[in-house]
Parts: structure tokens; C-alpha cells; sequence
């Protein structure tokens, strides 16, 4: 180095500062963890509050989380016990105390243990107090949970893989990353919506119904929108543009019959079912991962070994020569549009399960999801879809764990941009694709 | 109906805070996509590090508002070096999927409770506005005229606003008539080409991140000025939204992002004073005002599909220039 | 050594005496700018590129030939910094280029073309050649905000390009989008801008695909106008009628090696050659067969 030491010096510092600063930023209260409001989200609409006391003491800085309806916020209680969490919505939401934040010796002597589900009353403000008294806290073993976690992450990462493997097939054959995928899925959960509330007909009826309907959108999509636009030459960063404005137009559609609220399915609170350890899930859960697997089964049966499939196959891999060996790729790729639409819509029901809650956003919630999944895996390869999915659904909750709940998609978000840095053709992609 | 209190509002829009924060937003992207051809879908990070980094620096820091205006460009720049680092390397669609989330991320850490005593949490932002206003020079009055009446308060964030905007503007004029510029867009055009030139592909691309990056910051910090800020704003529809501004204008314009922006305000704010009008005076049956509201929203999206498909290069572009090359 | 070859009417004065010692793959050369050893590139399991020892000579046209899927243009992949070698050293006139990217290979002075010609669409035909030249400080993002510090330099480029394209009669096109140029103009453009860059050696990546055979005859004029400059020259041709005419050095490649070298004559009577070109089709003349059909090539 030449500078001299002053010069040396004073940059040094001034990197020093720049870089504190922006960290600071960033990640600023990643080493105060402690110092939580008692209240949050106090200017929301609705709110959920409580009171924690044991034998009329107040007890101070127990853990609160309220989720549900994709939506999910922590406090601690203050010197008076009290705490409060504001809610975006009037619906549904889960209640947990965190046990271990108790002083020791005593526990939640409620039935039910310490999660709990309150709805919001015609007030607007629910009330949860939590029993408790001396008793043996339920201690869940650190593998408990997390075999708990995997579990949860199982049934998400399957409900994601329904919805990402069409939007990879369709980045496969047509090279569009379609943004609008997204209304595909809240499509599918509001259709059985409307069967089972408006038509009034059982969930087993409505769920086959919104596939359907779904797959009717995906023929319209294409043979209305997109092959058109094919026609005309657009080029692909247009194309994704064009399918921007049509997830934001779909989604203000579904926000305009639909309105801002949450809805549910029937059977949505059915009951949660201990299997072992910490883990229990409700039939609707159970149903929900059975579904996912046969479908995932069927479709990779109709991807590996159907006429169709394998010219689907093809096209991915090579369009000009797939066209010049005699299959008709705009037939292949309306079926294409068609399954990959009923896989989104059966996706949106079980997201309706799962969140949960049907809301006209709710597929926009997690777009970004499937996009790190499709991404993860390998862009245009279904497979390397499917495991994407599986990898973020298991990290989302896994990492849940550790990491506070609100901020369980980063985990995802982080993980895929890394993954690009060091691998960026995707767990299963090949390396030429990235050009 | 109130035509007068329609058109009041309206004009308004013309001149205001949240205008010119997505005129230099839309500058950013078209530095970003217009220009240098990268597809950053991740403008609301860059506005959200804007206005957290000069209120943040304000409350936590106590820095003057001109300090805090200064970390939230640096900010910006840190972020684009994050992005760009690792993704400029790589095709195009990758920086779009890496942007879009590295936004996502940025907005859900200034969200979750766990830094709540930074951010505010779900709450957001507010008083961090002394410094600013005591640097008012301004006296105390009513200013201008009709629709157009400003306090003295107002008329300090307007005429900041308006200052950052011309001297963008008139940066982005001068970068881009310099052969700096024709670098840019040749790179747009075919990188390949460039790099067998001799030219440092990946140092001209960085350079055009972190420049429209400033402009995009420094649109948040003018979001931020007036009021507070709610983490609530910079989700990805804020990017679109931005894009869309930037498309109806013109991508690969100076002047098209700012008239894009005034446009995509004029008549969103015309259309969400005129359609519950038009449910209340009975014009547009069996729907209430709250869907009315909604209806503009629609429009945004479809017109986004209607100008890429017919007007991709936007009113001020010119046909033969059209940016979408890929 | 070398006859030279002359089309009737067409004189083009060979440059002779480029090697030393006998004639064989990988030969030594009297004055070599570009020396590559054990230089091997693989894409999965196929060998694109292997090299064991190659020389190019300085101040020559050199023409690169052979089938399809030869490594042609991964070889040339690599010396420009496109790609890199799995193994292997090579350098340019005497540094190494291992590791150095491509943009500092073409300041090097080392400029090349592509086979699919990569004229920026939608910038004019004078902005394409402004964009060769080297050293502007315009192009430094500081100083490209004032005017005065690059405007002097600006008209100095411009009158060059000018006459750059005087030279390749597009000075006519100057203000049109490079996007309204025919295919055999934008080559032409491609190699006039490549030319802005002052270069030592040109590499061209088929220059005759897809050129209108009206226009193939001032291409020839401007390649060997090249070296009556001073430049090396390298290309890339399947037009056997161009290499004959121009090329003072054939090198012929086959499966990513090299399998015979020398003086166009020669080569082209060398049995391992018409071999590797053609296969069962020995009776057909090289001429005729290697023609100028090339068939597009979807990218992306």
C-alpha cells in the first residue's frame, strides 16, 4: 500500500462505519431478542389479549404467539401479566403460550394444553387466559419438535410441490415465469368455496369440482391469453410482464366478489389428533398429504410414461427439435397449461386448509415460495420441482424452531438466494441452462 | 357528485410527495431495466431501505435529516452490491427471482416483532421528523394556490422532492448521451458482444444496479418525508406498481418514468375519487363503495397487460427502440 | 515452402516461410503470437477441446477448419476468455491467459467476431463502432457526467469510425438502428467495429456464413486489407473457396484435435483431412461440399 497512514487510516474507518451502519440496518436487533412490547400490532383492526397469573400473581415475560390465516405475530406479557397482539383479520387464530418462558414448577393445567384456538368475537376483541397452577410442565423434548416440524414441513412442502411442479412445467415448455400462477391457486380454494357455501354440497364433492374448474381456467388461460401472445411474438420478459398484470387484475377480481376478509372450508378446525411425540394432525391434514402424494404419484406416472408426458419432456428439452420431429407443441402445451392449472387449484384447497383460511391474496403469499422451490430445484425440471418444494416446506417450519415465527419465509428466501450463489442450476438442473 | 372536490383531489396528485417518490423509483428501474436491461423486481426494497434507513438514523442514531438522507443512499448502495455480486454473473431471470426476494426479505425484517425496538414492527415508523423541520426554510404561511395549497411544512418536503427529482433526472440525462451510456445500452443489446470490446461487462452493470438503486433509495426517503412509515407499503405490488408506471411512460426514456408516475397517480387518485362517487349517486349499481375502490386496482393490472402487449415501449418510447430485446 | 494459390484474376500474395523443421500437427513457428499446450475442455462426458501443442503465426491469415463439432469455435471460446480450459496453458504474444477474462483478453488486443452476429440492434451504426474503441474516458462513469473531458476525444472517434465505414461502405447507414442492416452488413459492421479496437490479432468466427455472395468478395478484400496492416488474422470458415484464396495457414481440427497444419495446398491434398471431412463421401471435391450452407443454430 501507498497511502499513507492518515489516509490509510481515515478510509478504513469510514468502511468500518459504512458497513456497522448498514448491518446495523439490516440486522439490527438480532442480539436484543429480549426486549419485546407487550403489545403489537396494537393499531390493527382486531386484537386477541390475555392475562397470565398464577394464583393472582402477575407473571412477567411469558411468550405469547397468535397465528393463523398466514398471518403470525409474538409478545411477552409486562409486570402486569397483561399482553395483547393485534390481528389483521376477524377469523380464526391459534393462541400458544411458550411453556418454557414460565418460571419453574408450574404449567398450563388447561385441557387442551398451552396452544389454544379463539375466534374473534362481534367485538372485534377475543380474551384467552390461560389456566395455570403447580404442575408437571409438559416437557417436549427438543426431538419431539423437530420431529413434529418435519411432519408440518412434509404436509406444506407437499401441498407447495401440487402448485410448483405446473408452474415449472410451464417455464419448461413456454419459457414464461408466470407470476400469475399465484390466482391459479387461490382460484382452486375459492371455487370449492363456492360449492360447498354457495352450492352447499359436501368438501368431497367441491375439491374434485375446483380441479375442474381449475384445469377449465388453464385451457382458457392458454387458448385465450397466452397462445395468442405466442402468436405475436412476445418476447419472454414481456410475457412475464403481461403475466403480472394479469395476477394483479385476477387478484383485485378475487378481492372484488370475494371481498378483503377470510372465509373457511368446512371441517377447517377439525380436530387435532395426537399420533407421537409432539406431532398431531387433524384428518383434514392427513387427507391433505395422502391426496398430494397420489396425485405427485399420478402425475409423474403421466410425466414419465404417457404419450403426452414424454412430448413434454421433449419440449423442454429442446422445442425446435421436439416441433421438427412431428409433436404438436401447442397441443402439448394447452395439456400442459390444463394440468398445471388443476394441480395449482387443488394446491389452493389444501393451502385453504392449511393456512388457514381462504383470502383473496392468499396464493400471492406464497408465490415467492414456489418460486424458490422451482428455482431450488431446477428450473424447468418438474422433479427438481417437487424436491424444491419438500426442501422449502421442511426448512419454513424446521426453521421455525429457531428463528422467530414471523420470520419463517426468510429462512426460504435466504436459502435460495445462497443456493443460487453456489449452485445456480438448481438441485436437479443441468449447468448448460444457466448460459 | 362533487365534481370540484374530484378534480381538487385529483390535481393534487399531480404535485405530491408520493408522486415524485415513484417518478424517482420509476428513474431507478429505468435505469435498471430501460437501460442497462437488468429485471430488478425488487424497487420496494430499495424504496422500504430508503425510508427505514433515514428514519432509523433519525431515531436510533440521532443523526440530522441530511445525515439520514446520505445512510439511506449508502444503504442502497450495500444492497446492490449484495444483489449484484452474485447475480450479475448469471442470465437475466435469476436477478429478477433474487431481487423479488431479497425485497420480500428485507420487508419481513423490518416487519417481525424480533426488531420491533428498530423497525417498529407491524407498526412502522413515526416522529422522526424534527431534524427535517427545523431545517425549514420556510416561514410559516399558506402557500400557492387552489388545489395546489401547501403549508410551510408541505411546501419543505415538496420543494426537496422536486430537487431530487430534477437533479436525477438530469444525472440520467447526462449518463446516458455520455459513452458511458452507450456502454449501458449496448450491454442491454447483447453483453457478448461488448465484453469481445474490451469492455468490463460486470463493473458497467454494478455501476447501473447502484445507480438506479440511489434513485429508487432516495423515492423512499420523499415517501417517507411527509408522514410515517407503515412496512405495510413495500410489498411486491408496490414494485409492479412501479412498474407499471415505468411502462406507461416508457422503459427506455428519461422523461417517460416521471410521466408515468404522474400519470399512474393522476388516475389513481381520479378513480378512487370518482368510482365510490359513482356507487353512492347511484351510477354503478349492485356494487358497494369498498368494491368500487377495488375496481382501480383491476385496472392497474389489466392496464399493465394491455400497454406490454400493444405499447411496450410506452408513450414517450420510440417504436423502433423497444426494450424488451430478450 | 508454400505455393501460392491463385484464383484467376484474384491475386492474393500468400505470406510463406511461417514454420520451422517439417510440417506436422503442432509444429513450431518462426514467430508465433498465440502458443496453447495441453489445452482440454469437456462438456459432460465429451471431449469439445483437446489440444496438445498449437502455434499461431504472427502476421498471417490463419483459417481453422474442419467438420462440424470439430471445436472450432470452443477453441476459440477459450483464447478469447469465454470459456475456460479444463487444463492446458496457452498465452498471447508471450502473457499468459490463463484466468484473465475476456474483456482484458480484447484490451490485450486480441478482438474477436461471432459466428452469430452480435450487431447491437438498437444502437445506430455509428454508435456500434464508437463503442470499439479503447480508452475513452467517457466510459468511466465519473467522468462521463462532463461533457468537456471526453467531447475532444468523441469527434477523434468519430472521424475514425467514419472512415472505418467508408472503407466498408456502411457510411451511408451510419444513423440507421443496426437492426435494419442486412446479414452480410451486420458481419461487415461486426468486423469494422472490431476494428475500432486497434487490434493485434482478429479472430473471426465464420465470416462468410450467411453473407450474400455479392458481398463475399469485398469481405475477402477487407481480411487480407488486415494483414497488409499489420494484424494477425484468425477465422473460422467452412467456405473452402476462402480458405484457398486467403489463408497463408490452414489448421484442421477433428474431434477437438488437431489432426493436420500447413499451407492451404497442402492441407487440402493431406488424406487425413479429407477423411475427417468427409467420411465416406471421398470422391466429392472439399470444395463443393464444405460450402457456405450453415444451418441456424437455435440459442436460446
Amino acid at each position: 500500500m501507498t497511502l499513507s497512514k492518515s489516509q490509510t487510516g481515515s478510509k478504513y474507518w469510514i468502511q468500518i462505519g459504512l458497513l456497522t451502519t448498514a448491518l446495523t440496518l439490516i440486522f439490527g436487533g438480532l442480539f436484543s431478542t429480549s426486549a419485546l412490547a407487550d403489545e403489537v400490532g396494537a393499531d390493527l383492526p382486531y386484537k386477541v389479549q390475555g392475562n397470565v397469573k398464577n394464583e393472582g400473581i402477575a407473571l412477567e415475560g411469558v411468550r405469547i404467539v397468535v397465528a393463523g390465516g398466514g398471518y403470525t405475530a409474538e409478545t411477552v406479557t409486562d409486570a402486569e401479566g397483561k399482553w395483547l397482539i393485534g390481528v389483521p383479520e376477524k377469523a380464526g387464530y391459534s393462541v400458544s403460550l411458550d411453556q418454557s418462558s414460565l418460571p419453574e414448577g408450574i404449567a398450563v393445567v388447561e385441557e387442551g394444553g398451552a396452544e389454544q384456538s379463539v375466534e374473534i368475537g362481534p367485538s372485534g376483541v377475543v380474551t384467552k387466559n390461560f389456566f395455570i397452577g403447580a404442575g408437571e410442565r409438559i416437557v417436549v423434548s427438543m426431538l419431539d419438535q423437530v420431529i413434529a416440524r418435519i411432519v408440518y414441513g412434509l404436509n406444506f412442502g407437499l401441498m407447495l410441490g401440487l402448485a410448483s411442479v405446473g408452474l415449472s412445467l410451464v417455464f419448461g415448455t413456454t419459457g414464461l415465469s408466470n407470476f400469475a400462477h399465484a390466482e391459479m391457486v387461490t382460484f382452486g380454494a375459492l371455487a370449492a368455496f363456492f360449492v360447498t357455501s354457495v352450492l352447499d354440497l359436501p368438501i368431497w364433492i367441491a375439491i374434485p369440482v375446483a380441479v375442474v374448474l381449475s384445469g377449465a381456467m388453464g385451457w382458457g388461460l392458454d387458448s385465450g391469453l397466452w397462445r395468442p401472445l405466442r402468436r405475436r411474438g412476445l418476447g419472454l420478459v414481456q410475457l412475464m410482464i403481461v403475466s403480472i398484470g394479469l395476477s394483479l387484475a385476477a387478484r383485485y377480481v378475487f378481492q372484488f366478489f370475494a371481498s378483503g376478509g377470510t372465509t373457511q372450508l368446512p371441517g377447517f378446525d377439525s380436530p387435532k389428533i395426537k399420533l407421537f411425540g409432539a406431532t398431531a394432525l387433524s384428518v383434514i391434514d392427513i387427507a391433505s398429504m395422502v391426496l398430494s402424494l397420489v396425485v405427485i404419484i399420478a402425475f409423474a406416472w403421466w410425466l414419465m410414461k404417457s404419450q403426452t408426458g414424454k412430448a413434454t419432456r421433449a419440449i423442454s428439452d429442446n422445442p425446435d427439435l421436439a416441433a421438427a420431429s412431428g409433436i404438436d407443441v401447442d397441443r402439448v402445451i394447452r395439456t400442459v397449461w390444463i394440468i398445471a392449472a388443476a394441480l395449482a387449484g387443488l394446491s389452493g384447497v389444501l393451502w385453504a386448509y392449511f393456512r388457514p383460511g381462504i383470502k383473496w391474496d392468499m396464493g400471492a403469499q406464497i408465490l415467492l415460495l414456489i418460486f424458490a422451490a422451482v428455482t431450488l430445484g431446477g428450473l424447468g425440471t418438474a422433479f427438481g420441482a417437487l424436491l424444491g418444494s419438500l426442501v422449502v416446506g421442511l426448512l419454513v417450519e424446521v426453521s421455525s424452531l429457531v428463528i422467530p415465527s414471523d420470520l419463517k419465509y426468510v429462512g426460504a428466501l435466504v436459502v435460495l438466494i445462497v443456493i443460487l450463489l453456489v449452485r445456480p442450476q438448481g438441485i436437479l438442473g443441468r449447468k448448460e441452462r444457466i448460459g | 357528485m362533487d365534481w370540484l372536490a374530484i378534480l381538487n383531489n385529483t390535481a393534487q396528485s399531480l404535485l405530491s410527495p408520493a408522486t415524485m417518490a415513484f417518478a424517482l423509483a420509476a428513474l431507478g428501474l429505468a435505469m435498471h431495466f430501460g437501460f442497462a436491461g437488468l429485471l430488478n423486481f425488487g424497487i420496494a426494497g430499495y424504496m422500504a431501505i430508503g425510508a427505514y434507513g433515514y428514519a432509523i438514523s433519525v431515531l436510533v442514531f440521532g443523526f440530522e435529516w441530511w445525515q439520514g438522507i446520505l445512510v439511506s443512499l449508502v444503504a442502497s448502495v450495500i444492497f446492490s452490491l449484495i444483489l449484484g455480486i452474485p447475480t450479475l454473473r448469471l442470465r437475466g431471470d435469476y436477478l429478477a427471482i433474487v431481487t423479488i426476494a431479497a425485497a420480500e426479505i428485507l420487508r419481513l425484517l423490518f416487519l417481525t416483532t424480533a426488531f420491533g425496538d428498530i423497525t417498529g414492527g407491524a407498526d412502522g415508523l413515526s416522529g422522526y421528523h424534527n431534524s427535517f423541520r427545523a431545517a425549514n426554510p420556510f416561514p410559516e404561511a399558506d402557500y400557492g394556490f387552489g388545489p395546489w395549497t401547501y403549508n410551510s411544512v408541505e411546501l419543505w418536503v415538496l420543494v426537496l422532492g422536486l430537487l431530487a427529482l430534477v437533479a436525477c433526472v438530469f444525472v440520467l440525462l447526462l449518463l446516458m448521451k455520455s459513452p458511458w451510456g452507450r456502454v449501458i445500452k449496448a450491454i442491454r443489446e447483447d453483453e457478448d458482444a461488448v465484453r469481445a470490446l474490451g469492455k468490463n461487462v460486470f463493473a458497467y452493470k454494478m455501476q447501473a444496479l447502484i445507480i438506479g438503486g440511489i434513485f429508487g433509495s432516495l423515492g423512499g426517503v420523499i415517501y417517507a418525508l411527509p408522514s410515517s412509515i407503515n412496512p405495510g407499503v413495500y410489498v411486491t405490488s408496490l414494485t409492479f406498481f412501479v412498474w407499471t408506471a415505468l411502462l406507461l411512460g416508457g422503459a427506455a426514456t428519461v422523461f417517460g418514468p416521471v410521466l408515468g408516475a404522474v400519470l399512474f397517480w393522476v388516475l389513481q387518485s381520479f378513480l378512487s375519487n370518482v368510482l365510490p362517487e359513482l356507487v353512492t349517486s347511484g351510477v354503478l349499481p349492485f356494487i358497494s363503495s369498498i368494491q368500487a375502490s377495488t375496481i382501480r386496482f383491476i385496472l392497474v393490472g389489466v392496464g399493465l397487460m394491455l400497454l406490454v402487449i400493444y405499447r411496450p415501449q410506452g408513450i414517450l418510447g420510440d417504436k423502433k427502440e423497444l426494450t424488451f430485446v430478450k | 515452402m508454400s505455393s501460392s494459390a491463385k484464383i484467376p484474376g484474384k491475386p492474393a500474395s500468400k505470406t510463406t516461410g511461417l514454420h520451422i523443421g517439417e510440417i506436422r500437427p503442432g509444429v513450431s513457428k518462426v514467430d508465433p503470437i498465440v502458443t496453447i499446450d495441453g489445452v482440454s475442455r469437456r462438456f459432460g462426458g465429451l471431449t469439445a477441446v483437446d489440444v496438445e501443442h498449437l502455434e499461431i503465426p504472427r502476421g498471417a491469415i490463419t483459417a481453422l477448419i474442419g467438420p462440424n463439432g470439430a471445436g472450432k469455435t470452443t477453441l476459440f471460446n477459450l483464447l478469447t476468455g469465454f470459456d475456460k480450459p479444463d487444463t492446458g496453458s496457452w498465452s498471447f504474444a508471450g502473457k499468459s491467459l490463463a484466468g484473465i477474462p475476456a474483456f482484458k483478453v480484447a484490451q490485450m488486443g486480441q478482438v474477436r467476431t461471432f459466428q452469430l452476429t452480435k450487431a447491437l440492434s438498437l444502437l445506430t451504426v455509428l454508435e456500434n463502432m464508437k463503442l470499439g474503441a479503447k480508452d475513452q474516458r467517457g466510459e468511466k462513469l465519473l467522468y462521463s457526467l462532463f461533457s468537456f473531458l471526453w467531447k475532444v476525444k468523441e469527434v477523434e472517434i468519430e472521424a475514425k469510425a467514419m472512415e472505418l465505414l467508408k472503407r466498408f461502405k456502411l457510411d451511408a447507414k451510419k444513423d440507421d438502428f443496426a437492426a435494419s442492416l442486412s446479414g452480410g452488413q451486420r458481419k461487415l459492421l461486426e468486423m469494422a467495429r472490431a476494428l475500432m479496437t486497434d487490434p493485434v490479432l482478429v479472430m473471426l468466427d465464420e465470416p462468410m456464413a450467411g453473407v450474400n455472395p455479392a458481398l463475399t468478395q469485398s469481405l475477402l478484400e477487407h481480411v487480407l486489407g488486415l494483414k497488409e496492416q499489420g494484424m494477425t488474422v484468425l477465422f473460422v470458415e467452412h467456405d473452402m473457396h476462402m480458405v484457398r484464396h486467403i489463408a497463408d495457414w490452414v489448421i484442421v481440427m477433428a474431434e477437438g484435435r488437431v489432426v493436420a497444419e500447413g499451407p492451404a495446398e497442402e492441407v487440402m491434398k493431406n488424406p487425413a483431412v479429407i477423411d475427417a471431412y468427409l467420411g465416406s463421401h471421398q470422391d466429392t471435391d472439399l470444395g463443393t461440399i464444405t460450402g457456405r450452407i450453415t444451418l441456424p443454430k437455435g440459442k436460446k
